[in-house]
């Protein structure tokens, strides 16, 4: 029940790109394209849910037990820019047409400030193992939904009439707003 | 050196003014600007960090080989970051609470590592400091900006002090996420509306030459 709990509230409710602002960059980047933006939704939840598996034993085993959570934040980079390295190199060996559909967008995502977000609120919480995984998984399944859904406007905005000034960025954070407005409708489904 | 200190320190302000023309640094902006205070706070911090690690960043250019200059770069960036979160919390626990997992992501701030790989690496100290120091203070002002008119429209108040009388009523959705998306859409339309009017002035005047 608790891990349901988590799982709604972090890809709907508290959706990381529409209430905490975190990957905004590929957001505004990669969603002008479906296709793409799908791609870059699958890729960036496969690495949010090694991270969650990776800094939680990381954080409570090693940086816990000799006291020096302080040095969490460069732990987690170290910890993330490594992973992401190590899935690039995986994927090129085990399925080359993945690399090529996933291959440009990897990179991109050690930059992601979703993926080091997910890391702190993960510690801030206080999150079990599970609980961390579960996290993980629901907040790229948010990315991913959020993604999809600009890229898909983005799409039917190409045909629109759009005032000069406003096109590109002003008119894609426009509709963000709009879509955190539609969002806010799901605060209805839990508490807290 | 190509250009004046003078032109590298300007160029931040206007030209490349960070969240709205380079469209770097949006997580910060968009998140911590619900009140004036936090802009500035936000901005404060993030110049810190900026100024610092690119200076640091500069002086060992030539020590650090390419192929591992980025993990270098970010390793420098956190321990900053570390510094400036530990220092905020201990001096201002108030804002330090109410940015909360922001501070931390500085480190992924783009801003940083963009001004790093753009500049710090192929530039000497002094053009460095004044690249870093333009673009910080066009940050500072941008998120200033930014709180400032979500807190006038969320709150009727300005860093805290009440500024419209009983008559109105506060628009709450400037203060959530929602309206953060939205007045900044607004801020770039008219960045880039400025500055086409700035465009097609000089082009009038070049025409009548």
């Amino acid at each position: 029940m608790e891990l349901i709990l988590i799982f709604i509230s972090a890809s709907l409710i508290n959706n990381f790109v529409l209430t905490y602002f975190l990957g905004i960059c590929p957001f505004v980047g990669v969603s002008n394209k479906t296709e793409n933006a799908l791609n870059m939704g699958f890729a960036t939840t496969f690495v949010m849910t090694l991270t969650a598996a990776a800094t939680w034993p990381i954080y409570n085993y090693v940086l816990v037990k000799f006291n020096v959570p302080f040095l969490q934040y460069v732990a987690f980079i170290i910890i993330i820019a490594a992973l992401v390295q190590f899935v690039e190199m995986y994927i090129r060996k085990a399925s080359p047409s993945l690399y090529r559909a996933l291959g440009i967008f990897l990179p991109l995502i050690t930059t992601n400030c979703a993926v080091l977000g997910l890391a702190l609120f993960m510690v801030m919480r206080e999150y079990s193992f599970l609980e961390s995984i579960v996290f993980g998984f629901a907040t790229g399944v948010g990315f991913t939904l959020a993604i999809v859904m600009m890229s898909g406007i983005r799409e039917e905005l190409e045909f629109a009439d759009i005032p000069k000034h406003f096109q590109g960025i002003s008119i894609t954070l426009i509709i963000a707003g709009m879509m955190a407005l539609a969002f806010m409708g799901f605060a209805g489904l839990i508490r807290g | 050196m190509a250009n004046s200190l003078g032109y590298e320190f300007k160029k931040g302000l206007w030209q490349e003014l960070p969240p709205f023309r380079l469209v770097l640094g949006l997580c910060p902006t968009l998140a911590v600007t619900n009140s004036a205070v936090n802009g500035l706070a936000m901005g404060l911090a993030t110049i810190f960090v900026l100024f610092t690690s690119n200076i640091l960043i500069s002086l060992v250019r030539k020590t650090i080989s390419a192929q591992v200059r980025i993990p270098a770069y970010v390793v420098i960036i956190a321990t900053l970051v570390t510094v400036a979160d530990l220092f905020l919390a201990a001096v201002f626990p108030d804002i330090s609470k109410s940015l909360g997992p922001y501070i931390p992501l500085i480190v992924v701030n783009c801003i940083i590592l963009g001004r790093a790989e753009a500049f710090a690496q192929k530039n000497s100290i002094l053009p460095t400091a004044a690249d870093t120091l333009g673009i910080g203070i066009g940050f500072i002002i941008s998120l200033t900006i930014m709180g400032t008119i979500r807190e006038v429209l969320g709150f009727g108040s300005i860093f805290g002090v009440k500024l419209l009388g009983e008559w109105f009523e506060p628009w709450i959705v400037m203060i959530l996420p929602a309206g953060a998306f939205l007045v900044f859409g607004g801020l770039v339309a008219l960045v880039n509306w400025i500055s086409s009017r700035k465009a097609e002035k000089a082009a009038s005047a070049a025409m009548s030459r």
